[in-house]
């Protein structure tokens, strides 16, 4: 069944490719041999989907190269792909739904005769592509949008075919598929396995890849962790190669253990209605971790420290000195900064320009009539050494991509040069390579001083960012753990599982 | 900590500045340019009809006319862009010039201060206007109609059913006399030296941060709140704005015509009108101060050139109607696409 023949038919070596400075694929080596199916797994964000562009001409490696039949290529665009024997099933179907099965495989190439498109000839070598693959219950002159959607896969590898693929890359082909369908998935893809064709098949499903995969490569942070053969690999082995990770590869580095500075920001049995007496201390230089299951008290912490639930009991001392915070504003005056996880309901005004938001915080809390110019300057250059990529800073933020609100907001927020930063869920729907960015602005924000408090939900983000992670649970503090505690230790305090380990009184 | 924060190496700054997408510049909601190209064509209608309208001394009548107008729909800016509504001007307007009459009853020493105690009043009326409306979390409609009522109601029962006493000649002159002698333009009207000075005020007032911090409250309160604004103090501060631009508009309207209870009668309509022609959206965040001015301008020119060609004036508030929905239709759809 895995006719491993000596030349791959496509071979990838050294791949690497960056976004805004951020590494997304870092030296990936990967052969596909006739007949085979080849298994791509890894997270979210590992890289598969860079990989696979690349390898279908939509992105342009940095490094590496690549090999078809042992014949070196280069992969300007999509076309290129096509033309070299390359195919790309997406989750998204490319068709034309009002087309037929026939105009929608030879779109753009209709086989003509006497300057009008040959229906015929298009219709008679559709079918015969259908037959080849065991498919021939669809008809050529169907309508497309009249088929199931797992025909309307069928056509899709059928337009490859036509175009005399010998690669096929599937990403995620049973995501839109139904249980019954996948069967007769796994049927097609044994059938193109038989005729040669070499299988990049994209998934998470770790059934599917045992199910049809002969060779498995685990990508992790844009990186090959390894490559083995199906028969050698249990599940546990792959979720393993998956989610271990090195974070220093992805993360910035941590603060020297031991150097944070004074107290920034410190709390003594400060409660309110949803959050019971929490003690605990910030300090500068240090970025502390807030974890804990939705509803657990996380945001409502920060938000009381922020003064919009304020704490109704207790004491808060700001560089050791007592502060009530009643309102935002006078957090804000009083140095702190909050960057809220409603981005759109509660961070920006959307309607106003890109200045306009970063601008926000220094006229609401500090209005000026007039002679704002070095205040703007000021603000323009933040927005440029937070990397904020907009059409210009009259542009209307609700155009900008959700990363680059984000460093809008930052860079609002560094404006006002805060002592305590509070972020909640700072990377939320935010793309890999601005999220990135974001870590290493977090850490620098720390490392020139400031304390940070990050709540998080993405446990790879938390245990990655932290100096020290606090563990909240029914609005207390279930646990404090240290740096690089295991997502299993944080996930047993946020649930319960666990007795806290250095609970505070 | 803060400019030298630059990023990894290499990059380029990524912020270039220009002409961004979106409303302020372009034909989106919040632009002036339909109203611009709408006044245009209709003063040119007008032109047609009346060939000497262009003449200075005819084209500064009718800015006096339009003045009380303009300066209303100025203060309504400031309260819609915010997110809320004022309709107790009309009565408010009506208010001033029933109290200034009763007050100065013929008396041109009484006229100053008078004038200072009805600068005041709308100041005041317009703080509570907004007081209410923050404080208090009524909606801002139900708060200036109630005090549209209030002011209805005070009004005729302090008067008995009448209005009582008249104005001094000393305050009828800003709505009706100038400064003489101005070459090429003969007299220049007080009412357009006030508009002036109101619309100067209004657009330093809008690129103040203060300014900016309305748009931002109008746009997104809670952002606005979040950030450090004080949004009740911002939105009650507008409110007083529409009432000292009522009274403003009050004592004008009071030297065109005589003390009635009819002065200030749907002028809240009219105002919201123009600033809703001005292109500024209803529930705040878009749009000038500039666009609602011109958006009263056009109205009055409107209404001018319906006169013109002897439409009733009683089709008038239909058309005002048609406009509300059209604007708002309009900028619905525009935002939609």
């Amino acid at each position: 069944m895995q006719p491993d023949s000596d030349q791959p038919l496509l071979r990838m070596r050294g791949v690497g490719k960056s976004f805004f400075g951020v590494r997304v694929l870092d030296d990936v080596d990967l052969d596909l041999h006739p007949g085979q199916v080849h298994a791509l797994v890894g997270e979210n964000g590992a890289g598969k989907s860079t990989l696979m562009k690349i390898a279908s001409g939509v992105y342009q490696p940095d490094s590496g190269s690549l090999e078809l039949s042992g014949r070196p290529v280069t992969l300007p665009d999509p076309r290129a792909a096509q033309t070299a024997g390359i195919g790309i099933i997406h989750q998204e179907f490319n068709l034309l739904p009002e087309r037929t099965v026939a105009e929608n495989v030879f779109l753009g190439r209709e086989p003509m005769r006497r300057g009008l498109v040959d229906r015929r000839a298009m219709q008679a070598r559709t079918a015969e592509l259908l037959a080849g693959i065991g498919e021939a219950a669809i008809a050529p002159q169907t309508r497309v949008g009249r088929l199931s959607v797992a025909q309307q896969q069928v056509v899709e590898i059928v337009k490859a075919l036509a175009l005399d693929a010998r690669v096929l890359i599937m990403d995620e082909p049973t995501a839109s598929l139904a249980e019954h369908e996948v069967e007769l998935l796994y049927a097609l893809v044994r059938r193109l396995q038989q005729r040669g064709i070499g299988i990049l098949y994209v998934s998470h499903r770790l059934t599917e890849v045992f199910d049809l995969s002969g060779r498995i490569t685990v990508l992790k942070d844009g990186r090959r962790v390894t490559t083995l053969d199906t028969a050698e690999a249990t599940a546990d082995t792959l979720v393993r190669h998956m989610v271990g990770r090195e974070l220093s590869h992805y993360f910035p580095e941590r603060a020297v253990p031991g150097s944070a500075g004074a107290s920034r920001l410190q709390l003594s049995a400060a409660g309110n209605g949803r959050l019971r007496p929490v003690d605990l201390e910030l300090r500068s230089g240090e970025v502390l971790g807030v974890g804990g299951l939705q509803g657990s008290g996380r945001s409502a912490l920060a938000r009381a420290v922020f003064g919009i639930d304020g704490f109704r009991t207790g004491q808060l001392l700001l560089d050791g000195v007592p502060v009530r915070v009643r309102s935002p504003r006078q957090a804000v005056r009083a140095g702190i900064a909050y960057v809220t996880e409603d981005r759109k309901g509660e961070g920006l005004v959307l309607s106003q320009s890109v200045l306009d938001n970063a601008l926000l915080a220094q006229r609401a809390v500090n209005p000026r009539w007039f002679a704002r110019n070095a205040r703007t300057t000021t603000v323009r250059e933040l927005l440029d050494a937070v990397e904020v990529h907009a059409a210009g800073t009259d542009q209307e933020i609700r155009y900008l991509s959700g990363g680059n609100q984000q460093k809008v907001i930052l860079a609002r927020w560094l404006a006002m040069k805060p002592r305590v930063l509070l972020f909640d869920e700072p990377t939320r729907g935010i793309d890999v390579g601005a999220k990135a960015a974001i870590h290493d602005l977090i850490r620098k924000l720390a490392a020139d001083g400031a304390a940070v408090l990050m709540i998080s939900s993405e446990l790879p983000e938390l245990i990655g960012m932290s100096d020290r992670i606090v563990v909240m649970r029914d609005g207390a503090i279930a646990g404090e753990l240290p740096a690089g505690s295991s997502e299993e230790a944080v996930m047993s305090l946020a649930t319960g599982a666990a007795t806290s380990t250095e609970a505070p009184e | 900590m803060s400019t030298e924060l630059a990023a990894p190496a290499g990059s380029a700054p990524a912020v270039t500045s220009g002409l961004g997408g979106g409303g302020r510049s372009g034909w989106g909601a919040g632009s002036i340019r339909p109203v611009l190209i709408i006044l245009v064509l209709l003063l040119i209608a007008v032109g047609i009809r009346q060939p000497d309208f262009y003449n200075p001394p005819v084209l500064l009548a009718f800015l006096k006319r339009a003045a009380p107008l303009i300066i209303l729909a100025a203060g309504q800016y400031f309260v819609i862009v915010a997110g809320d509504f004022d309709l107790s001007v009309g009565s408010l307007v009506t208010a001033e010039v029933v109290i200034a009459a009763r007050l100065i009853d013929g008396d041109p020493a009484a006229t100053w201060p008078v004038i200072a105690l009805l600068l005041g009043f709308g100041l005041l009326i317009g703080l509570v206007n907004g007081l209410v409306t923050t404080l208090l979390q009524v909606p801002s409609f139900i708060t200036t109609l109630g005090m549209y009522l209030v002011l209805v109601g005070a009004v005729y029962t302090w008067t008995g059913g009448s209005p009582r006493g008249a104005l001094s000649e000393e305050f009828r002159q800003f709505g009706r006399r100038g400064i003489d002698g101005v070459p090429v333009l003969g007299q220049l009207p007080y009412a357009v030296l006030v508009l002036a000075g109101v619309a100067v005020l209004a657009v330093l007032a809008m690129r103040s941060d203060f300014g900016k911090v309305l748009l931002a409250v109008g746009d997104n309160p809670r952002a606005a709140r979040v950030t450090g604004a004080r949004t009740a103090r911002v939105r009650t501060i507008a409110f007083g704005a529409s009432g000292l631009a009522a009274a403003v508009a009050a004592i004008l309207l009071g030297g065109f015509g005589g003390v009635s209870f009819q002065v200030g009668q749907g002028l809240e309509f009219t105002a919201i009108t123009a600033v809703v022609l001005g292109g500024v959206v209803l529930g705040g965040g878009r749009g000038s101060v500039a666009g609602a001015m011109l958006g009263a301008l056009t109205l009055q020119t409107l209404l001018t050139l319906l006169n013109l060609l002897g439409v009733s004036g009683a089709l008038s508030s239909a058309v005002q109607g048609l406009i509300i929905l059209a604007a708002v239709a309009v900028g619905t759809l525009r935002r939609r696409t």
